[in-house]
């Protein structure tokens, strides 16, 4: 029984991570400025915790080999040094690599969520609902019209309660069901719910974040190539949650322009 | 001494209303029983809708009318069924066996006591945690069926009531109030193991006499005491805001099906601290006796002492002190504060040292021994490299600059299930095949126990291996289905882990046969099969009522003297009976 | 049937007072987050009845303590004492009623109701156990305290403490 354990364990070791490295299965190409620190830390723990895994699931499956009873008799064996070697290695090997992730990390995690906002950023509203995304510009007049709860009403495709009427900054302002932005442009999004929690991701550009009712939430990037991209709601928000998606569509400036003057109200 | 009861007599004492900590330990072991068998149909339905969303499930339509209406399942079903499953084998498989089941057995018994030092108390604990999955249970036959918020039962979403989704009436109420049931429940049972382990400990048996494996339930019950302290709370005051219109988790301006909400000036954010702060220890709680059970079991079958048993409990200690300061990894990306998330994330991965640790020492246990692979040995063996493996993905997610990625995807699921859903799963499997010839008087089949193993052992790595992979390709989970355009070429990969689930389902057949077989028909236990060292070893299989009879051992030595020269090679703690221990 | 040794009862109140700390410490750490993150906190004045009922409780402890020596009739004043408290508690309620301060009818009065029900419910189950340490110094017939009425009394003087800790928290807060 030993042997086949010793097998077994080798065989789904090297099988697992064979998989990882021929990245059968493995992230999308990413789009975003920050994206390349991301996929860099993603890499050096890949690294780390690949040879990790390897290495301590095939010691393992030596030692249940090797160390099996085989009715010789024969004595026990302490591991020279005892414990201490077990303690220091560990703590010293896993410190040392947590030292560095974290630095390195914190420098990445700053970039995306500890930057101040950059003033020269297109600014998007957003509004995740039960089960959709609408997107909100400021429109010429550079200022969001203000949301009044009350008003929302999705039929009259009203769905950030704005009020044209008695409102003049919000008379341009533009909404749509797609992102739709222009490519290498600074971008904040201000995230609000209307309801419960979702969220905004887009694997492409590595960064997701949580909409919280009762907050607004800000997340920048700055998208990197012309493409068009889902995003999707990665927080459960309802029997819709799987279906909740939008487009991000990364455009020219040209084209976003030219966007943005076709669908203004 | 302590609450000293006479043999009980009656059909209702022995068996229903026991005082005895080893029946209530049972007791606790088939509850367990009764919910995995649970959580796994649950887990099937989901994964073959995952795996073959088109194709009906015979029978389906008659017993979910309004949710699998032609036996394909709806999306509020499967996430329904997602709930139960999460909450059911969190709470009543994974918090119960491991630490209810066993240490209510074997506890009293390792540090030589009579019973647990609150014998009623922990009766009632056990039948107000039955309670509580009944309540739970009673949210499949509501009319608007369980709640469709996950285990974690995030606000707004399972404070609103029905207006947010269907099962989120009747259905989510019964669910808080089934934990709220369930945390007076551990608390009832963290008070008697906290008590039993401090007052009632046998002569000489000083704290580094101690087992590791009892260490490692006191250690767990602290950990409960202060975890379902906080959980209570949180679920009073989202039962209060359900049916008695108070706003402690929802914000005001909400609109909810076309209806603005009643409340306001409530923070989402607050149930989501509240919950992790219990969440996290929480899954401590599960897997901190398992590495208990390891560390008791591995050195039984290795003939050499646990290497370095003092800084194994150490580390236990540090791991249960250090769980209490990462809750926040569960919410890096919840619109707190950014800068909370590297406060989170250091201790998040400090804490992988002592887990290391643990593992290295366990490693070099095996190094040089003598290893007698049954079945119990076996399950500890696989207990190593299941954990490793989850223990390794969670290295990934401990970062959040990595986590911004992997938030929410299956590679999350792969991470949650390898460390709770297979290693916690196979500590109470090395645990049931270790203590059965105690608890029941006979031997399991080593045949089909090995049998069980190691087809176990291929099928859980079918399964959680390769969410990974889906995980790392962006991979959403809580996902009813992957529609045709988003992550279609999931699909062949979903289908092989689904092939895999229901076959390593099936193989869990031959562990419950096993179970009924060797409990007629097993080979009659001696005192101690397995030369262990430890005091339940040291009286008859099963016990008597009272343990250790008019004589409560002496102890004069510590659990681990195994690979001794000579024959025996072991020497057990308590010696024969010592003309002055009277 | 003997009582659990009286170093396992005594062990076994600690535990509860740890547990009932953390659980208050969750709910007091609730309203410090709530009242910081929404503008609609309204504060408003505290029954004056709740000081009254302070010293009902403060006093019940000092009766407890003189049980010890002066017996099972003390151990009575005590539960007389608890069960004014109560109602001294209930009277604070019907008086916020009045004032049209219901459960949810603000933050501030939600915390007020939780905090206050929540500590009433944990002084009846004090309540209780005196009236079964009563019964049995009364079946003792000599009178001599039980070893439980050191764990009992423990208990006791933890829920004065409680109350004051909530008291303050309502008066700084609310």
């Amino acid at each position: 029984m030993g042997k086949l354990f010793a097998v077994v364990l080798t065989v789904i070791t090297l099988i697992s991570a064979g998989i990882f490295i021929a990245r059968v299965w493995w992230l999308p190409p990413d789009i975003s400025v920050l994206g390349a620190g991301i996929d860099h830390q993603m890499m050096e723990t890949m690294y780390a915790s690949g040879v990790l895994f390897v290495v301590s699931q095939l010691v393992l499956a030596l030692f249940v080999w090797r160390y099996r009873d085989r009715g010789d008799g024969r004595a026990v064996k302490t591991f020279p040094g005892g414990s201490t070697p077990m303690v220091i290695g560990a703590s010293v090997l896993v410190g040392i690599e947590i030292l560095v992730l974290s630095l390195v990390g914190t420098r990445v995690w700053g970039g995306i969520f500890l930057s101040p906002p950059n003033p020269a950023a297109l600014k998007v509203d957003v509004l995740a609902e039960q089960f959709a995304y609408y997107f909100r510009y400021a429109g010429p007049d550079g200022v969001f019209g203000k949301v009044h709860p009350e008003l929302i009403d999705d039929a009259s495709s009203n769905f950030f309660g704005l009020d044209p009427a008695n409102d003049s900054t919000a008379r341009d302002d533009v909404v749509s069901a797609s992102l739709v932005i222009p490519v290498n442009t600074p971008i904040l999004l201000t995230l609000h719910s209307k309801d419960v929690s979702h969220a905004f991701f887009v694997p492409e550009l590595r960064i997701q974040q949580d909409f919280v009712p009762g907050l607004v939430v800000p997340l920048q990037f700055t998208a990197t190539q012309m493409v068009k991209k889902e995003i999707v709601c990665t927080q459960l928000c309802g029997l819709g949650h799987f279906n909740m998606r939008a487009y991000l569509e990364v455009q020219s400036h040209d084209q976003f322009e030219q966007w943005l003057a076709d669908n203004a109200p | 001494m302590t609450e000293q009861h006479g043999p009980p007599s009656g059909f209702l004492r022995k068996h229903v209303f026991s005082l005895d900590h080893k029946v209530i330990g049972k007791q606790y072991l088939d509850l367990a029983l009764l919910a995995v068998v649970i959580g796994m149909v649950l887990s099937w339905l989901m994964r073959f809708h995952l795996g073959f969303p088109t194709t009906p499930v015979p029978g389906l339509g008659t017993v979910a009318p309004n949710g699998a209406a032609g036996g394909i399942m709806t999306p509020e079903l499967y996430l329904a069924l997602m709930t139960m499953h999460g909450t059911i084998m969190v709470f009543f498989v994974l918090t119960t066996a491991p630490f209810a089941g066993f240490g209510n057995f074997v506890l009293p018994l390792q540090v030589g006591a009579r019973d647990m030092a609150f014998p009623r108390f922990n009766m009632m604990s056990f039948w107000v945690t039955c309670l509580a999955l009944l309540v739970l249970l009673a949210a499949f036959f509501v009319p608007e069926g369980p709640p469709i918020s996950g285990w974690t039962a995030y606000a707004p979403l399972s404070a609103l009531g029905k207006d947010a989704g269907p099962g989120l009436g009747t259905g989510q109420t019964l669910w808080a109030v089934s934990i709220a049931i369930f945390c007076i429940g551990q608390l009832l049972g963290s008070l008697n193991f906290i008590a039993t382990t401090l007052d009632l400990r046998t002569r000489g048996m000083t704290f580094s006499r101690l087992p590791v494996s009892t260490w490692a339930w006191f250690i767990t019950s602290v950990i409960g005491l202060i975890a379902f302290s906080v959980l209570l709370p949180a679920c009073v005051m989202l039962i209060l805001d359900r049916v008695a219109g108070t706003s402690f988790f929802i914000p005001g301006g909400l609109v909810v099906s076309d209806r603005l909400q009643p409340h306001s000036g409530g923070s989402p954010l607050l149930w989501q601290h509240l919950f992790w702060f219990f969440g996290h220890p929480e899954v401590y709680i599960a897997i901190l006796p398992g590495f208990g059970i390891i560390s008791h079991i591995l050195p039984v079958f290795a003939r050499k002492p646990l290497l370095g048993w003092k800084v194994v409990i150490t580390c236990l200690i540090a791991i249960g002190f250090l769980s209490y300061t990462v809750w926040g990894h569960h919410m890096f990306l919840s619109g707190m504060n950014p800068l909370s998330a590297t406060l989170f994330s250091v201790p998040t991965l400090v804490i992988t040292i002592p887990a290391t640790i643990i593992t290295l020492l366990w490693i070099g246990t095996i190094y040089g021994a003598r290893l007698r692979l049954t079945t119990p040995a076996l399950f500890c063996l696989g207990f190593i490299s299941v954990f490793v493996s989850g223990g390794i993905s969670g290295f990934f997610l401990a970062q959040p600059s990595i986590d911004t990625y992997l938030h929410g995807t299956y590679f999350v699921v792969g991470h949650f299930h390898f460390v709770m859903g297979v290693a916690a799963m196979f500590g109470i499997f090395a645990g049931t095949y270790f203590w059965f010839p105690k608890m029941f008087g006979r031997m399991m089949n080593e045949k089909l126990g090995k049998l069980h193993f190691i087809l176990t052992l291929i099928g859980v790595y079918c399964i959680f291996m390769p969410m990974h992979y889906l995980g790392l390709a962006g991979n959403i989970r809580r996902y009813s289905a992957f529609t045709d355009d988003y992550m279609k070429g999931s699909l062949p990969l979903h289908r092989f882990i689904t092939i895999a689930a229901l076959f390593t389902g099936a193989v869990q057949l031959i562990f419950f046969f096993n179970l009924v077989w060797s409990r007629l028909r097993g080979a009659r236990a001696p005192d101690n099969p397995w030369e262990a060292t430890t005091l339940e070893w040291s009286v008859p299989s099963p016990p008597p009522f009272d343990n250790f009879g008019d004589h409560p051992p002496l102890v004069t030595r510590g659990p681990n003297e195994y690979g001794v020269k000579g024959v025996p090679d072991y020497v057990m703690q308590a010696t024969p009976d010592h003309p002055a221990a009277t | 049937m003997k009582m659990p040794a009286p170093s396992a009862a005594r062990t076994g109140v600690w535990v509860g007072i740890g547990a009932i700390t953390m659980s208050f410490a969750a709910y007091t750490s609730a309203l410090l987050v709530r009242q910081a993150g929404a503008q609609d906190w309204q504060h408003f004045r505290l029954p004056p009845i709740l000081y009254l009922n302070t010293v009902v409780l403060l006093a019940s402890s000092l009766t407890l303590a003189l049980a010890r020596r002066r017996g099972v009739a003390w151990v009575g004043l005590t539960l007389g004492l608890g069960l004014w408290f109560l109602g001294g508690q209930l009277f604070a309620w019907r008086q916020l009623a009045a004032q049209g301060l219901y459960l949810a009818s603000n933050p501030a009065s939600s915390f007020f109701y939780v905090l206050t029900v929540l500590h009433a419910l944990h002084l009846l189950g004090g309540i209780v156990a005196l009236g079964y340490i009563m019964r049995r110094m009364r079946a003792a017939g000599d009178g001599s305290p039980p070893g439980a009425l050191g764990a009992v009394s423990l208990y006791w003087h933890f829920m004065g403490v409680l109350w004051l800790y909530l008291l303050g928290i309502l008066a700084l807060r609310l």
